[in-house]
């Protein structure tokens, strides 16, 4: 566990050293709050004192956030070859894993524990449904846990960033809205598969305050799914012919 | 700590990297990989360094195997891979500290061995740097000293001296053979006068498989066999070529060309011509001017195995 919280404190030291950090809050912030505030379905058109619109918006915005996050993480280890260096040291594969994991992790919940000012706001305009808000940040915060255990796999697989980036949309994009489109044509088993797999119907579900064991397992399987298959590519170098 | 490797065999594919290798390597020796490139060097330091895995074979240390306990080893183990790669965002120090606590040095020691190895590799005036700021030498300097940083019995060293300039060369292998007194080192290379310089023993290695094995004298005088002279006689060449030809001792002569009075003189195995020439040359009266044993040097042994 020691050693996971030292690569993961060496991660976000580097986050905070290259401004991706603040680039990341500052652009989640700006857009978050443009939209919940300003412009569209606003809170004020809407009428009512919910955290909808945001999590909303942060379920689109976190989407393309996380594998800007994660796409360096172990792509760049393999380009510039400091991961033969990490390797080396006392620690296993799984402890590098879960220390780059727990790191964007972190960084996340920053971001989103910035966005508590506005739950502080809308709480003053009218009667909020707490709970909602809850299964809303929780809802997010699985949300961005299984993107980034699929950014981390994307960037195992490659030295390179923008492939790792784009898989990670790619791999993403079916999660995030191709399945939910699938289920919606086809009927029966794959009907109800297909909509099971969707993040968004988990997602929806969760926001609402609703929080179901189904949802949890789904988010924990994808996640864990994630971890390991980086795991595995990171040892692949011991069987590799 | 002594190092055992036992059959070790590393395969990418249909070709063997490394090919049944064994050797042992007691405590405080410091050992030299010599060969091309390609040869299987760098591949033998990853797997004794647990960075990948054999495709058979084990390596232990101190009967601990890589396959059982590599994270014990992995402790016990410095290691600087080739091409130095380093975390370039960080500086100096801070990255001193994150190894240290990865190699889990005791927290209230770090500090102290953080500044030992500033002053060990001198890093003094650079210390508060980003790495991506310092030249390749002190990159390399602090590549050494992140190796070190947990005072391992162990060092491995991939290729130390590449792209250094001939004085930085010069310290990091005196820093080398300081740290060959307490630690055991293994160290790779292709610049024999580097191993020859700064080794106890020197391991040849070629298409993956171990071709020598010995001190550079071993080797040369193994590779040698025969006694090799450079002399020059002040006297008529025809006769003097004739005469020593004739000696019981000594095998072939030849004059070197375009030089009077010079000549090279091959011993019979196992015997030298020293005396018998010089007793030649007073009986006949000539000026014996020079006579000097040729040495093989160790790059015509290197070429003589790795071709």
């Amino acid at each position: 566990m020691n050693k996971i919280w030292i690569i993961t404190r060496r991660e976000l030291a580097s986050f905070f050293d290259s401004l991706i950090a603040y680039v990341m809050i500052i652009l989640f912030l700006g857009l978050s709050g443009t939209f919940t505030w300003l412009v569209g379905t606003n809170v004020f058109l809407r009428g009512q004192a919910s955290m909808q619109v945001f999590f909303g918006i942060a379920f689109w915005s976190l989407f393309f956030f996380i594998p800007a996050i994660t796409m360096r993480m172990i792509a760049e280890e393999n380009r510039a070859g400091t991961i033969e260096l990490l390797i080396t040291k006392a620690v296993s594969d799984s402890q590098i894993v879960w220390g780059k994991f727990l790191a964007s992790f972190l960084l996340v919940l920053i971001a989103l524990a910035c966005t508590l000012p506005y739950y502080i706001t809308i709480s003053q305009l009218g009667n909020i449904d707490d709970g909602a808000v809850i299964g809303g940040y929780l809802a997010l915060m699985m949300l961005s846990a299984s993107y980034i255990s699929i950014g981390l796999f994307a960037s195992s697989v490659t030295e390179n960033q923008i492939v790792a980036f784009l898989m990670a949309i790619f791999i993403g994009i079916f999660f995030h809205m191709l399945f939910d489109v699938i289920a919606e044509t086809v009927r029966g088993f794959f009907g109800e598969l297909f909509n099971y797999l969707s993040m968004s119907s988990h997602f929806e579900s969760m926001s609402r305050g609703v929080i179901d064991s189904r949802d949890l397992i789904y988010f924990g399987s994808i996640i864990a799914l994630g971890l390991m298959l980086s795991q595995i590519m990171l040892s692949k170098r011991n069987w590799q012919s | 700590m002594s190092i055992v490797v036992e059959n070790l065999t590393k395969k990418y594919g249909e070709q063997k990297a490394v090919n049944d290798i064994s050797f042992e390597i007691k405590t405080g020796e410091v050992v030299g990989f010599l060969g091309p490139n390609g040869a299987g060097k760098s591949t033998t330091m990853k797997i004794i360094t647990c960075f990948m895995a054999p495709t058979s074979g084990d390596v232990r240390l101190d009967n601990e195997s890589i396959h059982t306990h590599p994270e014990e080893i992995k402790k016990k183990i410095g290691y600087l891979p080739e091409n130095n790669p380093l975390y370039l965002d960080m500086p100096i120090v801070e990255y001193l500290r994150f190894t240290a606590e990865v190699q889990g040095v005791p927290k209230n020691l770090i500090p102290g061995r953080i500044s030992d190895m500033i002053d060990r590799c001198g890093l003094d005036r650079e210390k508060h740097k980003n790495i991506n700021e310092l030249s390749k030498g002190y990159r390399q300097r602090v590549g050494l000293a992140q190796a070190m940083i947990h005072d391992p019995e162990v060092l491995v060293l991939d290729e130390p001296t590449t792209g250094l300039d001939p004085n930085q060369i010069v310290e990091i292998r005196k820093l080398i053979k300081d740290l060959g007194k307490e630690k055991t080192v293994i160290l790779s290379s292709h610049i024999l006068s580097e191993v020859e310089a700064t080794c106890d023993r020197i391991l040849i290695i070629n298409r993956g498989r171990i071709v020598a094995d010995g001190t550079s004298d071993t080797l040369r005088s193994q590779a040698q066999g025969q006694e090799l002279l450079k002399i020059n006689i002040e006297a008529a060449p025809d006769a003097v070529e004739a005469a020593v030809r004739g000696l019981a001792t000594v095998e072939k002569i030849s004059a070197v060309d375009g030089k009077e009075g010079w000549f090279n003189v091959q011993s019979k195995p196992d015997s030298s011509s020293r005396k018998e020439i010089f007793d030649l040359c007073v009986k006949n009266k000539w000026y014996l001017m020079e006579m000097t044993g040729l040495e093989t040097r160790l790059e015509d042994v290197f070429q003589k195995l790795t071709k």
